[in-house]
């Protein structure tokens, strides 16, 4: 197990953002997480890596427990994260931002090292050319890619996509699906939040249903999509259950 | 330490070494004193630059560093007859570990509740100074002139102290151009963007922080032990002036924050305004008042400074213009 859950709760106030969640993430698995607006999925993110800590409950990194340790901490021992929230480091240039991410990720590489990392992870990601622009003169999509890079050039481990596919055109999520794919191909587990119900279902060996802070189901695609709570709370139709799993074939 | 291969280090070397060898050629006091004090500006506004610049954060009150160190030299070469470079460089460590000491619970503050604790440090180390008698309390300390018999007699100990801030002025400039170019400048330059993202990335903020705090006070430690060496005398008001530390944001913000040359250049051009001003009868008593103008317009209009504006409109000159 590359990543435990066990039991976290996290409140704000009076709001329940997460309530007595457990789940497991095994190694070089994709594992989906999916849910309504206000589900609490990026909480659980931010839960995981440290930007807050639960106030119950344990995670477990590699048998490693990492609960309230510091974001950076948890940056350094192998997970990195993209923002929903793009948070390009503006006035620094492409090549700077993800030379930020290769420095002080897994691998603590020197300038000159992290620069080379960078530029490879740029050609991956397709901003190969843009590298001596400034990350706030990128668009959206773009911008999109810049999480990833970054992230990436941390070399993690564990990589926690906070959906990366929202906002990006018809050809952009087919490049952006084939490059996760490589990404875990490449042995890195991925644990990915998508509204993409077409993406998750095509991607995910597993998925990890959230409803107002509460599991609601956790399985295959095949077993979630056909989950009666599911089809009622996330995807309504029950036929078009079956035209998304339709796309695993 | 790729930094030391380019060309705008060799060029910074020689255009700052350059004028500061100038008095020495040709032996002229009144350029000596001109060129001490644009050295000195130097050595404040980039030191401010490089919390301010790199990291992101306002030191509104950085002079209570000149002071310290001033003050804790000049407290050795009178009372335990210390050399004055050890002295200097005495005052530049106790600035430094006492901006330690204060970074670790102030910089925890940000943007302008930071800014408005370096104010009230200022303050209240101004206050405790006035109040302090082995410093001399309110009245300061001065040399009688035997002080300086050690150095070949007072005449000698003006082009010591010159000597000195020039090497200092080097030491601060080459200093900002490694810590930029460096992973840890990295670093900063991450935290100044976006702190919690930097965070995220691996960075450790806090360390950092009061790392690079301790750094920016050790310069101006120096520059206020050799400037009251040089003065003779040395009291709470002129140690602590709070104005002087407005000025030299006045100039980073002038030269263009987060860039090496930005605060040398506007140090050196904000010197030669006030110069000029103060020697003008029409502006002789409001030359502030053209600071203040000048910063708002700076702030309204060109925020990147002078050298941030050139790397802007040129961007092929930012390989030669850090």
């Amino acid at each position: 197990m590359i990543l435990q859950v066990q039991n976290v709760s996290k409140r704000f106030g009076g709001l329940r953002a997460l309530e007595n969640i457990s789940f497991e993430v095994r190694e070089g698995e994709i594992f989906g997480v999916i849910g309504p607006n206000g589900a609490g999925k990026t909480t659980l993110f931010n839960v995981i890596n440290g930007v807050y800590p639960p106030q119950e409950g344990q995670i477990f990194f590699r048998g490693q427990n990492i609960t309230g340790l510091p974001p950076y901490r948890i940056a350094r021992a192998g997970i990195a994260r993209t923002h929903q929230i793009m948070r390009p480091l503006g006035e620094l240039t492409v090549r700077e931002n993800v030379t930020v991410g290769a420095c002080f990720g897994r691998e603590s590489l020197s300038l000159g090292a992290a620069a080379t990392v960078a530029d490879e992870v740029l050609t991956f990601v397709g901003l190969g050319g843009k590298a001596g622009v400034l990350a706030s003169k990128l668009n959206a999509a773009e911008k999109k890619r810049l999480e990833l890079a970054r992230a990436l050039a941390a070399r993690p481990s564990l990589l926690l996509l906070d959906e990366v596919l929202a906002g990006l055109n018809p050809n952009e999520v087919a490049d952006m699906l084939a490059a996760i794919r490589s990404i875990r191909d490449n042995g890195v587990t991925i644990v990915m939040i998508e509204h993409l119900m077409h993406a998750v279902m095509q991607l995910s060996d597993r998925v990890f249903v959230l409803d107002h802070g509460a599991q609601v189901s956790e399985g295959t695609p095949q077993v979630i999509s056909v989950h009666p709570k599911v089809v009622e709370a996330y995807l309504g139709d029950p036929k078009l259950a079956q035209r998304l799993l339709e796309g695993l074939e | 330490m790729s930094a030391l291969r380019t060309p705008f280090f060799w060029g910074l070397l020689v255009l700052l070494g350059g004028v500061g060898l100038l008095p020495i050629l040709n032996g002229s006091d009144s350029m000596r004193e001109d060129i001490f004090l644009v050295l000195m500006l130097v050595i404040l506004a980039s030191s401010i630059n490089i919390i301010m610049g790199y990291t992101g954060y306002v030191s509104f009150g950085h002079i209570v560093f000149f002071g310290l160190g001033g003050y804790v030299a000049f407290y050795l070469m009178l009372n335990h007859q210390v050399h004055f470079v050890p002295a200097a460089v005495v005052g530049g460590i106790v600035s430094s570990l006492i901006a330690f000491l204060l970074g670790i619970p102030v910089l925890r503050l940000r943007g302008a509740y930071f800014a408005l604790a370096t104010i009230g440090i200022n303050e209240v180390v101004r206050s405790f100074v006035t109040n302090f008698d082995p410093f001399g309390g309110a009245t300061g300390m001065f040399f009688n002139y035997e002080v300086y018999n050690g150095y070949g007699g007072s005449k000698n100990a003006l082009w010591y102290a010159y000597y000195a801030i020039l090497v200092v002025a080097l030491l601060c400039a080459v200093s900002s151009l490694l810590i930029k170019k460096s992973r840890f400048g990295l670093g900063l330059l991450a935290i100044r963007e976006d702190q919690d993202a930097a965070q995220v990335l691996g960075i450790d903020p806090a360390r950092s922080k009061v790392l690079v705090y301790t750094i920016s006070a050790f310069f101006p430690g120096l520059a206020g032990a050799i400037f009251f060496f040089k003065n003779g005398i040395i009291e709470p008001g002129p140690a602590f002036d709070l104005l002087r530390s407005i000025e030299a944001l006045v100039m980073v913000m002038l030269g263009g924050y987060g860039t090496v040359a930005g605060p040398i250049v506007g140090a050196a051009v904000y010197e030669q305004l006030r110069a000029f001003l103060i020697t003008n009868s029409t502006f002789s008593s409001f030359h502030l008042f053209v600071a203040g103008f000048l910063l708002l317009l700076i702030v309204l209009f060109v925020t990147a400074g002078l050298v941030g504006w050139l790397r802007q409109r040129a961007p092929r000159l930012r390989r030669y213009l850090e």
